[in-house]
């Protein structure tokens, strides 16, 4: 940890980031935080905990109001996965995104069922092998489907439409929401109407999800929306052999508007 | 450039969930559910997840108001205090203590709601005592 605090600070000295979003220790909390050379003693509470905050999200709260900077991020798998996704959606400049990358736990690995619980490049962790597990997917993919249906009924009558799922979600970065457009879904009023507030979300999800699970820890009412969005996920790459949360050019198919390119949201600075 | 959190108890119900204020440059920007909190365990209702809201709201109380006439007007808490303490005496010595009464607040902190209750029932003599939950 003292090697990991160090190299954060060196790389405040060198200029090569100006800031650093990370964790810290509040108390018995890790809280996200974001450390800055000018108060390099606040590394003293830097900890790397089996908790995880929605890192990308916060950095594109920052990043909107700072677009210039030159940021340090501590990433996991998952995390690199959603800044991939950015990139390619023109939410961030990758040249000013250091990804200071965090291999999880054992642990965290097994209860989070990460397919990749390690970056590209790790500073702080060993590599612990990737737990592929689709037991949830297809233990609904046996029901019959009257059955399937009933469940999925059941589960999302659960939901207080807390809008937690779309707040934590580092890959929901619309400008505006359907879930708040009040034509298509009657905002101010809770329950919400289902399937379909449900179904709106998972269908946007596709192409967008990495399969972070964070929609699912947030959700108070226990949906299991995790499996619904890793089915959609599943779905685009087999059908369209898409695998969002990869690095490179490739991008969403279902913004491909043919000759004209495609339809990617407006950039973080026209905002 | 500054990013911050600042742990906190939600005000919005007595449930007590602990959420994380996302602060900007001094500025409150957004609401983040505190992961490790032992009551919501990284979870939060609608109001919980935008408990930032009326913190910059124009309407917003930031001074006391005293009613004068038909208008209210700012005033400070040593004159709102005194008012209030004045019109109880005369409400008490009028009626008797049963004529007042006091709705507290989940929103307010168990110590609060205690002290509130004391003063009602130590101080004006009445077990006038409800809250805002049963509302």
């Amino acid at each position: 940890m003292e090697k990991f605090k160090k190299y954060i600070k060196e790389l405040f000295e060198s200029g090569e980031i100006e800031g650093f979003l990370g964790i810290r220790k509040n108390g018995l909390h890790p809280v996200p935080h974001l450390f800055t050379p000018e108060h390099p003693e606040e590394l003293e509470t830097l900890t790397i905990p089996d908790v995880r905050y929605p890192m990308t999200e916060i950095l594109l709260t920052i990043v909107r109001k700072y677009p210039d900077k030159k940021l340090g991020i501590m990433v996991r798998g998952c995390d690199e996965r959603a800044l991939n996704e950015l990139v390619k959606n023109q939410k961030i400049l990758p040249e000013l995104i250091k990804h200071i990358g965090i291999a999880c736990s054992a642990d965290l690995a097994a209860s989070c069922r990460c397919a990749q619980p390690y970056p590209e490049e790790i500073h702080y962790g060993e590599k612990v092998a990737p737990v592929e597990d689709r037991s949830d997917i297809e233990a609904i993919d046996t029901m019959p489907q009257e059955e399937r249906f009933d469940y999925w009924m059941s589960e999302f009558s659960k939901c207080i439409k807390c809008y937690g799922c779309r707040n934590i979600c580092s890959m929901c970065f619309c400008d505006q929401c359907t879930l708040e457009d009040n034509d298509l879904i009657a905002t101010g009023q809770a329950p919400p109407a289902i399937p379909i507030f449900h179904l709106i979300r998972a269908f946007h999800m596709a192409g967008r999800c990495i399969d972070c699970g964070l929609c699912e820890e947030a959700c108070p009412a226990h949906i299991p929306l995790r499996t619904l969005y890793r089915k959609v996920r599943e779905s685009m790459s087999g059908f369209l052999g898409y695998v969002s949360g990869t690095e490179g050019g490739e991008k969403d198919p279902l913004e491909f508007l043919g000759s004209e390119g495609y339809m990617v949201p407006s950039k973080i600075d026209e905002k | 450039m500054e990013y911050r959190t600042v742990l906190t108890t939600c005000t919005y119900c007595g449930t007590g969930c602990g959420l994380l204020l996302e602060v900007m440059d001094g500025e409150v920007v957004g609401v983040l559910p505190a992961k490790t909190h032992p009551i919501n365990e990284g979870k939060l209702c609608i109001k919980g997840w935008n408990a930032h809201e009326f913190i910059y709201a124009d309407g917003r109380l930031t001074k006391p108001l005293v009613r004068k006439g038909d208008t209210l007007e700012e005033a400070s808490w040593d004159e709102a205090l005194e008012t209030i303490a004045n019109k109880f005496a005369e409400i008490k010595k009028t009626n008797g203590p049963d004529s007042l009464g006091c709705f507290s607040s989940a929103k307010c902190t168990n110590e609060e709601n205690y002290l509130l209750q004391k003063i009602f029932r130590a101080a004006i003599g009445t077990n006038n005592v409800d809250h805002c939950a049963r509302l």
